[in-house]
């Protein structure tokens, strides 16, 4: 459980969110993505440390560069999070569709 | 068919809109906003109170099977206009042991005639914070096991 919250905050933030953006297209190195931050780049290599280590990057060895890309599995994971949600308003929604047929009929 | 309650969250905002679109007339969809035995049924959890107009105030409260309450919540209603909205407030109280601390949450419900037949719901529900609404979102997925879990011991219950 702890490791989900974790990835909630790491998502929540608007430059790992940017981060993330970035990596959904192709793998980069830590230089090449605070190229196009303003921020410091140890203020970057943290954001990615924090993404790294919930899981939702993952880094690759190519040569002497390390490449970060997006776990796609992961990611997919933190899309499920709304689902028990969502679901829970799609069956009170369900029983009251039902309902309110029966009701219909009932008149 | 698919699922027809549709979730949209942004990150990032306070705020969360569930729509849903319904086969049944836009009176009927009302009704069962309004009507406190009816609310009841779909919303599996008994209603203490419920007093449909402006100004008035409702009260849930749910039990598990030994009458113990797992759920209570209150709120009061700001704007009651039959077939069009319903703004309210929304708290749940805290249940005793429980770590989190919840804040009101406001709520504004839209109800639309699509057709003779079918009718919309737009539920647009404003939290204190980010983290409180993230919080929110959550709660059902962390719930999950523990109702399962309920739920099983309802039915083994029912086989005695």
């Amino acid at each position: 459980m702890n490791l989900r919250r974790d990835v909630f905050q790491a998502i929540a933030d608007p430059t790992r969110r940017a981060i993330l953006l970035l990596l959904a297209s192709q793998a980069m190195t830590a230089g090449a993505i605070a190229a196009n931050f303003d921020t410091a780049r140890p203020t970057v290599s943290k954001h990615l440390q924090i993404l790294t280590k919930c899981e939702l990057l993952e880094q690759e060895q190519n040569g002497r560069e390390i490449y970060y890309h997006i776990s796609a599995r992961k990611m997919k994971e933190v899309a499920d999070f709304i689902e028990p949600f969502r679901n829970m308003w799609d069956d009170r929604f369900n029983k009251l569709e039902t309902l309110m047929k029966n009701y219909q009929s009932e008149k | 068919m698919g699922q027809k309650t549709k979730i949209s969250a942004e990150d990032g905002r306070q705020e969360l809109v569930i729509t849903r679109e319904f086969d049944l007339p836009l009176e009927l969809l009302f009704k069962a906003h309004a009507e406190p035995d009816i609310v009841a049924q779909w919303m599996g959890t008994n209603v203490l109170k419920l007093d449909s107009k402006k100004h008035g105030s409702w009260q849930y409260e749910t039990t598990d099977a030994a009458g113990n309450v797992v759920f209570r919540a209150n709120g009061v209603i700001h704007e009651f206009v039959p077939n069009h909205k319903i703004t309210r407030t929304f708290e749940m109280e805290s249940t005793p042991g429980s770590t989190i601390q919840f804040a009101v949450q406001l709520e504004f419900l839209e109800f639309e005639k699509l057709t003779d037949h079918t009718s919309k719901l737009r539920m647009q529900i404003v939290y204190k914070s980010v983290a409180l609404r993230d919080q929110m979102l959550r709660l059902p997925f962390a719930q999950g096991l523990n109702m399962a879990h309920n739920r099983l011991q309802d039915v083994v219950s029912k086989l005695n």
